[in-house]
């Protein structure tokens, strides 16, 4: 739901009325009821990467403490897994784009694996500040359990930590200003290309991976700005689900506000995510 | 109240300069008389410290000042005879006032800060002045030197602030960067702030001083300003930007870091000699040679001032003698300008002959060129005699051998190109102007002060060189 | 107040890091005025207290650093008409990295020499990193404006330095500071001026005529 949030939102603020927000479960309910097509030039990849697409995102749905203080397992440092799993769905997906054999494909999986390589220091920063502060190696230990974030002295190392959040959630859902998920035109499409051979049911798992991967990040996210350890059950979970939604809307105000950048700018960005991370990093190991 | 005056006066009189629009020299010559007199007041009768302790006059800074003065007047009458001849833009004489005004607080300013607001003043004084002609080549060199400068001042600054951060909680009584109370409780400064300090007060005030790295501004700000204004910074502006590094060595010193400022201050001073010699050689404009000789003596005095001992005495003696002889070069070439036309300093190409076009500063200009490569008996000489001697006893056999090397290396560039310079056919060109009375009877003044400096020293001046030296933890010869 | 410290270095540390990795200069000089600015606010913060010379101090720091000198720089690039940044030297992803190194550089300095007094570490931090980012804009970046902007930046880590020793070094030296920022911004603008004028480029690659 809420990629068709975030779609909403922007086109609320660009004066239209806009797909009703349960439109992406529409489309999942059609797609999985058509038949796929496959491509002569594909191999058991092709078939792989919508699996992997979905697998991997619920797995690491599965190490973050959605109620607010357990996770479904974990373990020592498991934010590595966390990005390592995150990051074998993304992997699976450009292999898959590049088994069609079209230049295309290739020349859209470059870019989105580029994006994300550089994207994976900004994470992994982000992950340092968040272990610095809590003083906990696990993701369920950070953000999870009765122990808050320390908010009170640590704010500006944390919040450096969240707005490099924000800038990774941009880019792995493929949100502008890394990407735009709304182009036909397929020279500006980045991520639309590695999904563009699909059909069906495969494309209804990769779509759904996809929101999966937005709702990751934003419950990451939410995670670091608002600890739910000391809420009932019930209160943190839907403490979430309205933490969810915001981030949505603020990535519908944040795409309906600015363009994409221009290809050899996205670097940039992507770099001044991991600088505002390891300036986090930074100041959490100066206090 | 005579160091206010000394200050005030030239200040007073750029205010003066600037409201009148005065077009000929004599107003700048006048307000040079009376800071003349008011210096040799000085040295009659010292005076007393003001301000609590802020404007204060000891000995290495009487030197400062005395040089700067003197130069500063002959630097005027010169003036007036320039401005007969070429036309300037109408904030020339205030300028230059400013200068002066800069140059003697730098000079009686005991409080580190003060110190280096008058540096900041000075650099902002000249940078009009080399801009003079206002044309591409002198906009691109005032650039580099704004650019430079400024980066230079602002370490200094910086440099500053950690040496007041060296002090720490002052103890009641005892004034924040003062001179004497740096001095006097110099065991309680921090260590490594006070290292801090000194290198950044060495790289920033070196800067301006145009030690080796820092020297690039040099050679474009000289070539192109006109050559009294070279002269002056040469000669001034070394003396006032070496006088604030004295003043961090001397606490450093106090403080025990006698072996930690060493080093760098001989290799800074050796890397400038190394690259004066470099591009003295091969060098095409007469100008630039003399900002590459410039960084040479820069070197020496900072080399002396590492070498400690006698070497330090020889530094404030070549401080005397690099203002005279270059006061004396810049000024001879500024006349061969004058009468050739620009073209006189750019050699191989269109300049030579200078000897048969400019008779008297010509003779001055080749007396100029014996005293700036060190020949007897000029007293540039015994200056880096002492300091070489300096190295020598102290320890540091090839160091004297290196500069004696490099000095060698070149005398052989300046001389190839003065004399190339000197003789030789004559540019086509008609003269421009005359050689008048003023414009020569500076330089021969100065040529005549370069003798004396290498004859016999007067009593009184060996006494304060003396005295300055010891009090930076050298001692006298 | 320690916290409105911090977060106002904080915000400062960020701008010189948008100032380096901006394309457009106009930017760069709104955000080096927004440091100024922030800068002005700091005496004001670290000393809860406020004297005639925190006020005064305070006021003239935002005066000059925030109001007067961007409007200066601003006037010289309209004049100029020059709008975009070229790459620089080093590339602006190396820039940033550089920026976040000299951060961690002058973070190790802070931790490792202590200021006397009470202060946040963060300010020598930020003061020392700010030096280093204005000097690396200055190494690198070719335009005469924006290597003016980087001077200022420069200014403004001195400026953080001195507010350690607010208490122990008189105001003489603030306003000294203040002055040569206000005068030399102005001469180098003029400069810059002339040699829009004669270059037609603001170029400072460009200025090599005279070499050896």
């Amino acid at each position: 739901m809420l990629p068709g949030v975030a779609a909403k939102t922007k086109a609320v603020l660009t004066g239209r009325r806009g797909a009703p927000l349960m439109q992406l479960y529409w489309d999942l309910f059609r797609l999985v009821r058509k038949g796929a097509v496959y491509s002569t030039t594909t191999t058991w990849i092709f078939r792989l990467a919508p699996v992997a697409g979905l697998v991997t995102p619920l797995l690491a749905l599965g190490l973050l403490p959605l109620d607010g203080r357990h996770a479904l397992f974990g373990f020592t440092g498991d934010f590595v897994g966390f990005a390592a799993l995150l990051a074998l769905g993304r992997f699976t997906l450009v292999l898959a784009a590049l088994d069609t054999g079209s230049s295309f494909e290739g020349m859209g999986a470059s870019r989105d694996a580029t994006f994300a390589s550089l994207v994976e220091p900004a994470l992994f920063l982000s992950f340092v500040v968040l272990a610095l502060a809590s003083g906990q190696l696990s993701l369920e230990g950070m953000l999870g359990g009765t122990q808050a974030l320390p908010w009170g002295a640590a704010a500006p190392a944390l919040a450096m930590a969240a707005a490099s959040l924000f800038f990774v959630l941009l880019t792995e859902a493929s949100r502008m200003p890394v990407d735009d998920p709304a182009t036909h035109l397929e020279l500006t499409m980045i991520h639309e290309v590695t999904v563009l051979d699909h059909s069906g049911p495969d494309l209804a798992l990769l779509l759904y991976g996809a929101a999966l991967r937005m709702a990751l990040f934003a419950a990451l996210l939410v995670g670091v700005l608002a600890s739910r350890g000391r809420l009932p059950g019930p209160a943190a979970l839907g403490l979430l689900v309205a933490g969810l939604l915001t981030v949505a809307v603020a990535v519908g105000v944040v795409e309906s506000s600015m363009a994409r950048f221009r290809l050899s700018r996205v670097p940039q960005f992507l770099v001044a995510a991991s600088v505002l991370a390891s300036l986090g990093a930074i100041l959490q190991l100066l206090s | 109240m005579l160091l206010l005056a000394l200050f005030l006066v030239p200040a007073l009189g750029a205010a003066g300069a600037f409201a009148r629009g005065t077009r000929h020299g004599g107003w700048l010559v006048w307000v040079a008389a009376i800071h003349l007199i008011l210096v040799a007041t000085a040295w009659w009768s010292p005076p007393a410290a003001v301000l609590d302790g802020w404007l204060a006059l000891d000995p290495l800074g009487l030197v400062v000042l005395s040089v700067v003065s003197l130069l500063f007047f002959v630097v005027a009458t010169y003036a007036v005879g320039y401005l007969r001849c070429e036309r300037t833009g109408r904030g020339f004489a205030s300028w230059l006032l400013a200068f002066l005004a800069t140059a003697s607080l730098v000079a009686v300013s005991h409080h580190l800060a003060l110190l280096w607001v008058g540096m900041e003043g000075t650099t902002l004084a000249l940078a009009p002045l080399i801009f003079q002609r206002r044309d591409r080549r002198s906009l691109e060199a005032v650039w580099k030197y704004l650019v430079l400068s400024s980066v230079g001042i602002a370490l200094a600054l910086l440099g500053t602030f950690f040496l007041s951060t060296a002090q720490g909680e002052l103890s009641p009584g005892v004034r924040p960067l003062v001179l004497e109370d740096l001095v006097a409780h110099a065991a309680l400064l921090h260590p490594v702030w006070l290292k801090a300090a000194f290198v950044f007060l060495l790289v920033g005030y070196g800067t301006k001083l145009g030690l080796a790295p820092m020297h690039t501004w040099k050679p474009d700000t000289y070539g192109e300003a006109p050559a009294l204004v070279g002269g002056l910074m040469a000669g001034g502006l070394t003396s006032c930007a070496f006088l604030g590094i004295a003043r961090v060595t001397e606490v450093a010193v106090a403080a025990g870091l006698g072996q930690f400022v060493q080093p760098p201050l001989v290799i800074f001073g050796l890397l400038s000699l190394t690259v004066a010699a470099a591009f003295v050689v091969g060098q095409t404009d007469v100008k630039r040679l003399l900002a590459y000789s410039s960084v040479e003596h820069v070197g020496l005095l900072v080399l002396g001032l590492g070498l400690g001992g006698v070497g330090v005495y020889g530094s404030v003696l070549h401080l005397v003698n690099n203002a005279v002889v270059k006061g004396l070069l810049f000024l001879a070439v500024g006349n061969a300008v004058l009468v050739v036309g620009p073209a006189a300093t750019a050699f191989p190409s269109s300049g030579g002959g200078v000897l048969r076009a400019v008779p008297v500063s010509g003779i001055l200009l080749l007396l100029g060129l014996f005293a700036v490569t060190g020949s007897p008996p000029f007293g540039m000489f015994l200056s880096e005699f002492t300091i070489v001697r300096a190295a020598w006893a102290g320890g540091h056999p090839w160091i004297a051998g290196a500069v004696l090397a490099l000095l060698a290396v070149i005398f052989i560039g300046v001389g190839a190109m003065m004399l190339g310079m000197l003789y030789g056919p004559v540019a086509s060109s008609g003269p421009r102007a005359r050689e008048s009375a003023w414009l020569v009877a500076g330089p021969a003044a100065l040529v005549v002060a370069a003798l004396a400096l290498g004859i016999a020293i007067p009593g009184p001046l060996q006494q304060l060189l003396a005295r300055a030296a010891t009090a930076l933890g050298g001692s006298a010869p | 107040m320690e916290r409105l410290a911090d977060l106002l270095l904080l915000l400062v540390l960020l701008f010189g890091f948008l100032i380096l990795g901006t394309t457009r200069l106009t930017t760069c000089i709104r955000a080096v005025a927004v440091q100024g600015g922030l800068l002005g606010l700091l005496p004001l913060v670290l000393r809860p207290q406020w004297s005639v010379h925190t006020l005064g101090l305070a006021a003239g720091t935002i005066l000059v650093k925030a109001i007067v000198l961007p409007w200066f720089l601003i006037w010289a690039i309209r004049e100029a008409a020059v709008r975009r940044e070229v790459e620089p030297r080093v590339g602006y992803v190396a820039s940033l990295v550089l920026g976040i190194l000299a951060v961690a550089v002058a973070g190790a300095v802070a931790v490792r020499l202590p200021v006397p007094g009470e202060h946040p570490v963060l300010l020598v931090t930020t003061s020392l990193a700010c030096v280093i980012m204005g000097l690396q804009v200055l190494a690198t970046r070719a335009k005469a404006l924006i290597q003016v902007v980087g001077y200022l930046m420069l200014e403004n880590g001195i400026y953080v330095f001195g507010l350690t020793s607010l208490d122990r070094v008189p105001f003489l030296v603030e306003v000294g500071v203040l002055l040569d920022v206000f005068v030399g911004v102005f001469i180098m603008g003029i400069v810059v001026f002339h040699i829009n004028r004669e270059f037609d480029s603001l170029d400072s690659a460009r200025l090599t005529e005279l070499r050896d």
